[in-house]
């Protein structure tokens, strides 16, 4: 092969003629696609709200402030806010809250959402939206009949003053469970069991405090 | 330069002879860590197969225009394009399929493959062979990752294409879904292969010297 000057121009040129046909296909897709993308967004939400919520019909989320709630927008929830959602019925009465708690577990972050019932105070049902732990040990956390227990009435009311919870939520060992608030982990799945514990008591710490006080503006809806 | 070479056999080359997966041992990465079943193998090949067909269409049409002197970054520049068509045609179709995927449908950029296709294949032949040829390739690609995944998934959950195989007393033999099976499995492979390979070599040179021993 000859080797010949080529010049500037030609470079850029070749280069600016690339890049637009490939600008044009990436935008072409996106907006094309956007529409579908959104739709199959909202349906996993759906899906995994109406997982832990049973009775759920319509799903609306918001976003917890240090000083009140607001409804959500389309984007992702502002720094320092806390995005849950409430679950109505079909006849438009708040069935429950759901919320996202997460930790590390043994590979990865556990993700979990889990479902708040604001008259009793307690958590009444557990999903988990993503993780990477160990197939048959870590994800025990999915079937295991006697884990889940844990998840029918987790108590996490708020002391009387509405700062914190009463009770923090707590792993413990396999068969020690006493008391409504503490989890009872899997036998050879603590650090996942811990890690959902974990989770919820992160998220519930933060979430409970400035969503019970507003819980009003949530069930007078519609 | 390529005239001897027949559409048909453009085609065949990547699918059996130049398989990318079992011959040339390129893309490693997705072959090891997506393939834990049966669909998330033929997604991720089929995924990489429209990303090399369409950009080894482009580049072959292209190849006029592109100066060599700037042919990797255009290179790169087409098979990012259609790995981001691909992400958002993935998101729009499923997202389980796409949560499975993960990060691996955008390392498909980096997946050799592409490049090693653009770059040889591609950049040099006018589109039509330029396209069968990277069709057979990624099928080649997408038949070696499923021959990995389908192991993987029936050892190492009992099932097939998400269908239990083996009944409820099915002990799962995990380790073959974990990052070391993909190890076992694509081993296996490359032995059972070379196996076969030795043993046609083996007969060829009996013959060559019972031809030799004759004369």
């Amino acid at each position: 092969m000859t080797t010949q000057f080529v010049s500037s121009t030609t470079l850029i040129r070749a280069l600016g003629l690339v890049a637009g046909i490939c600008g044009i296909i990436i935008v072409g897709v996106y907006e094309g696609t956007l529409d579908a993308v959104n739709a199959n967004k909202k349906i996993a939400l759906e899906r995994q709200v109406f997982k832990v919520l049973p009775g759920a019909k319509r799903v609306q989320a918001y976003d917890a402030l240090p000083n009140g709630i607001t409804p959500a927008g389309d984007r992702d929830a502002p720094p320092g806010a806390i995005r849950f959602y409430a679950a109505y019925d079909a006849a438009g009465k708040l069935t429950g809250i759901a919320a996202e708690g997460s930790s590390a577990g043994y590979a990865d972050q556990v993700r979990v959402l889990y479902a708040y019932d604001p008259e009793k105070q307690v958590i009444t049902g557990l999903g988990v939206v993503s993780m990477r732990e160990t197939p048959g040990i870590g994800d025990k956390i999915l079937v295991d009949q006697d884990f889940l227990r844990n998840f029918v009435a987790l108590d996490v009311a708020l002391t009387s003053d509405m700062k914190t919870l009463a009770n923090a939520v707590k792993t413990v060992k396999h068969g020690t469970k006493a008391n409504a608030w503490e989890v009872d982990a899997i036998t050879g799945a603590t650090v996942t069991s811990k890690a959902v514990g974990r989770g919820i008591n992160q998220s519930a710490q933060t979430l409970l405090p400035r969503l019970v006080p507003h819980i009003s503006q949530l069930t007078s809806r519609d | 330069m390529n005239s001897t070479i027949s559409n048909f056999d453009e085609f065949m080359d990547g699918l059996w002879k130049q398989n990318p997966i079992f011959v040339m041992v390129l893309g490693m990465c997705p072959t090891l860590a997506v393939t834990v079943s049966a669909v998330n193998s033929i997604s991720m090949g089929l995924a990489t197969t429209f990303v090399l067909v369409a950009s080894c269409m482009l580049i072959s049409m292209l190849r006029h225009a592109i100066p060599k002197e700037v042919r990797i970054a255009s290179y790169i520049v087409i098979i990012a394009t259609f790995v981001t068509v691909v992400d958002y045609a993935i998101q729009a179709i499923s997202l389980d399929l796409y949560e499975a995927l993960g990060a691996y449908i955008k390392l498909i950029v980096a997946n050799c493959i592409l490049l090693g296709r653009a770059e040889a294949h591609a950049a040099r032949n006018p589109p039509v062979p330029a396209t069968l040829n990277a069709i057979g390739m990624g099928l080649g690609f997408t038949l070696g990752l499923l021959a990995i995944g389908g192991v993987r998934e029936i050892f190492g959950a009992g099932k097939l294409f998400g269908i239990a195989l083996f009944g409820p007393h099915f002990q799962p033999w995990v380790v073959m879904v974990l990052p070391p099976g993909g190890f076992f499995v694509l081993a296996g492979w490359l032995i059972l292969f070379a196996g076969i390979k030795a043993n046609k070599q083996r007969k060829i040179d009996a013959e060559q010297a019972l031809k030799g021993a004759q004369a």
